[in-house]
C-alpha cells in the first residue's frame, strides 16, 4: 500500500515530522496557550557566544574584518548638510566560507546534525543559505539536500537562484529546484520524512544563536578600533534572523545603548507565491516580501516556533528601493574597491541616508556583505528584469514601481529612505496572535507578558489593543 | 530509437510533483493554474533515452525518477550586456569627491 502524499495528508504530519527532524521538543517550553520561554529554548542549547565561536573557528567561519568605508562616507558628506556624515564601517562577510554570513547559521545547525548522530541535513532556501549548509555539511561529511523555489512556469530561473544551485552542487549537495509556489514546505516535509535528516532551518535556536557571535564581534572590533560601541548597526532584513541574533550578540558585548536598524527593499505590490510575479522581483531576499509577514507573525515559519522574533529586537525600520540598493553596489566598487552582493548591500544603501541624518562623530555600521559573481550581480538582475518587460531607467528612485520600472538614482543625493511604523507592525502583530487564538476564550498571565514581550508594549497596553482587536474579530 | 544516454552520465530529470488541481489551496490564480513542478540532477542509474522516464542517483545517494530531460546541462546564468545606467555610476561618484578634494 502506497502513502497518501497529497498535499493535505503530508502537511497533517507536520508536526510529528517537524519533531523527529528538529532534535528539538517544542512542546516543552510551551508556557501558555501562544506564549513559549523563548530564552530557555535558546538556553537549553548550550552555545553561548563563546562555544558558537569556538565551534565556527573550526571552519574559518566568523572573525571577518570591520573595514572603514573612508570614500563612502566622504560621498555622505559630499551631500549632507554641514556637521552631518556619520562614519560608516562594513563587516565583510563575505570573507566567510562560502560568501556570506549565512555560514555562521548553518554552522551550529551542522555540528549539532553531527552530534547527534544525523546522517545527513535539508534546508528551504533558495538563497545564501543553501551554499553555507552545503559548504558546512561538506566539511563534516554529512549528506545535504537543499530544496529550491528556482524557476517559473516558462522554465526561467531567476539567475541569483541559478547561481545558489550551481555552488551548492559544487559542495555536494542534491539541489532540488521547484517551480514557484509556496507548496516548498510540502516537498521539503516529504524530504525530510524520506531521508530521516535534520531540519537544518533557517529558524532554529542554533540558526539564532550563530549570529550572535557577529553582532558581539563587530562590537568588540569597534570598541578596540575606536574606543566605543557603534551608535548604529544597520542590518538587512528578510526572514528576521540576521536582526534578532546580531541585536542579541551586540547586548552580549555590552552595546546596550546601539540602535538596532532593518532596512528591506521594497517590493510592495509583488505577490511571493505569484508564479508572474516571480521574476519581476530583482532581489530573492532582503525584501518586504518576507521582513513584513515574517515580522508581524514569525511563526510562519518551518520550525514550530521560530528563533527569529525581529520585533524584540527592531529600533527602526526602513525600505529602500532596488535601485538604490544597485547604484550604492557600483559606488561601494568603485570607490572602496570592494565588489559585493547587492541583497548584502540593502542596508549600505540606507546607511548612505541615516549617515546624513547623524553628527559626523557618529559611528554606522553596516553587519554585513555577501559574494557576488555571475547571476547574483545588479547587471545580471537587471537584464533579466528587462528580459520581462520591466523599464530600467536613471532617474529619481522616488519613481520606482516593484515589477514595472526600475529607477537608478543618477546623484548619490537622489537616495532616500522610507520609514516602517513599528507600531503599525505590532498591531498586525497583535491581530495574527489574536486570529491565531481565535479558539481560545481566555489568555494567561504568561500569555500577555509574552506579546509585550514581543511587541515591547506594556502589558496594559497589549490588553487593551488585543481584546479591541477580539471583539472586531467577532 | 531515440539513442540512449549511458548509465553514469551527469544528467537532469523533471518531475511533476503536484497538478494544478492538487495545490495548496489559498495561492494567487496564475499559480494555480499550473502544475508544481521539480528538477533534479543527478547520475543516470540505467541508460534512457531523452524524453522517457529515467532514474537517478544523487549526489546525497537518494534514488529519484523523473522524465530525462537534459544530458550534462549547462550552467548558462551570467552578467549579460553592461547596464548603461550602472556604468556612468562609478566616474559620477568618483568626480564628486575629486570635486571636494579627496582623491579616489
Amino acid at each position: 500500500m502506497s502513502a497518501d502524499l497529497s498535499y493535505a495528508a503530508v502537511i497533517a504530519q507536520r508536526a510529528e515530522i517537524m519533531k523527529a527532524s528538529a532534535g528539538l521538543d517544542y512542546a516543552r517550553y510551551s508556557t501558555g496557550a501562544i506564549a513559549f520561554d523563548y530564552e530557555r529554548l535558546l538556553a537549553d542549547t548550550g552555545y553561548d557566544v563563546e562555544t558558537a565561536a569556538n565551534v565556527q573557528i573550526r571552519t574559518a567561519v566568523g572573525d571577518t574584518p570591520l573595514v572603514e568605508l573612508v570614500n563612502v562616507t566622504e560621498l555622505v558628506r559630499a551631500v549632507s548638510r554641514p556637521g552631518k556624515g556619520a562614519r560608516i564601517f562594513v563587516k565583510d562577510e563575505a570573507k566567510n566560507p562560502s560568501g556570506s554570513f549565512k555560514d555562521r547559521r548553518a554552522s551550529l545547525s551542522v555540528h549539532e546534525a553531527k552530534k547527534r548522530g544525523y546522517a545527513g541535513v535539508v534546508a528551504a532556501t533558495s538563497g545564501n543559505y543553501g551554499a553555507a549548509i552545503a559548504s558546512q555539511a561538506a566539511k563534516a561529511g554529512l549528506r545535504c539536500i537543499v530544496v529550491q523555489e528556482a524557476f517559473d512556469s516558462r522554465g526561467i530561473s531567476q539567475p541569483e537562484i541559478a547561481e545558489k544551485t550551481r555552488a551548492c552542487e559544487a559542495y555536494g549537495a542534491e539541489v532540488i529546484r521547484l517551480s514557484v509556489g509556496p507548496e516548498l514546505f510540502y516537498v521539503f516535509l516529504r524530504v525530510l520524512k524520506d531521508t530521516g535528516y535534520f531540519n537544518a532551518s533557517l529558524y532554529t535556536p542554533y540558526s539564532i544563536l550563530g549570529i550572535e557571535t557577529l553582532g558581539y564581534e563587530l562590537a568588540l572590533q569597534a570598541r578596540e578600533r575606536i574606543g566605543r560601541f557603534p551608535d548604529v548597526v544597520i542590518a538587512t532584513h528578510a526572514g528576521g534572523g540576521n536582526v534578532t541574533g546580531t541585536a542579541r550578540g551586540l547586548r552580549k558585548a555590552g552595546a546596550m545603548e546601539t540602535r538596532m536598524i532593518a532596512a528591506s527593499v521594497d517590493l510592495t505590490g509583488l505577490h511571493m507565491a505569484s508564479d508572474r510575479d516571480f521574476n519581476r522581483k530583482s532581489f530573492t531576499t532582503g525584501h518586504t516580501g518576507f521582513s513584513i509577514p515574517f515580522t508581524t507573525w514569525p511563526d510562519r515559519a518551518d520550525v514550530p516556533r521560530s528563533a527569529a522574533r525581529p520585533l524584540r529586537y527592531i529600533d527602526r525600520f526602513v525600505t529602500v528601493t532596488q535601485g538604490e540598493v544597485f547604484y550604492i553596489t557600483e559606488a561601494l566598487a568603485a570607490l572602496e574597491g570592494l565588489e559585493r552582493g547587492p541583497a548584502g548591500n540593502t542596508s549600505l544603501a540606507a546607511a548612505f541616508v541615516i549617515a546624513q541624518e547623524l553628527d559626523s562623530d557618529r559611528i554606522i555600521v553596516v553587519q554585513e556583505t555577501e559574494y557576488t559573481g555571475a547571476g547574483k550581480h545588479p547587471i545580471a538582475q537587471l537584464n533579466l528584469a528587462k528580459q520581462m518587460g520591466i523599464e530600467v531607467r536613471g532617474g529619481d528612485p522616488r519613481e520606482n514601481k516593484p515589477g514595472e520600472r526600475i529607477v537608478i538614482p543618477q546623484h548619490p543625493a537622489q537616495l532616500t529612505i522610507v520609514n516602517v511604523d513599528l507600531d503599525h507592525l505590532r498591531r498586525s502583530y497583535l491581530r495574527n496572535a489574536a486570529n491565531f487564538l481565535s479558539e481560545q476564550p481566555s489568555l494567561s498571565p504568561a500569555d500577555y507578558e509574552f506579546l509585550a514581550d514581543e511587541t515591547r508594549w506594556s502589558v496594559d497596553d497589549v490588553k487593551e489593543i488585543f481584546h479591541e482587536m477580539r471583539r472586531k474579530a467577532r | 530509437m531515440a539513442e540512449l544516454v549511458a548509465a553514469g552520465a551527469w544528467v537532469e530529470i523533471s518531475a511533476i510533483v503536484l497538478e494544478p488541481n492538487r495545490r495548496a489551496p489559498h495561492i494567487p490564480d496564475d499559480t494555480q493554474r499550473v502544475p508544481l513542478e521539480m528538477r533534479v540532477k543527478g547520475f543516470l542509474a540505467a541508460p534512457a533515452a531523452l524524453g522517457d522516464e529515467a532514474e537517478i542517483v544523487t549526489p546525497a545517494g537518494r534514488k529519484l525518477g523523473g522524465i530525462l530531460t537534459a544530458v550534462n546541462p549547462p550552467y548558462s546564468h551570467g552578467f549579460g550586456a553592461p547596464i548603461p545606467e550602472l556604468s556612468a555610476i562609478g566616474g559620477s561618484v568618483r568626480a564628486l569627491l575629486r570635486a571636494r578634494g579627496q582623491t579616489p
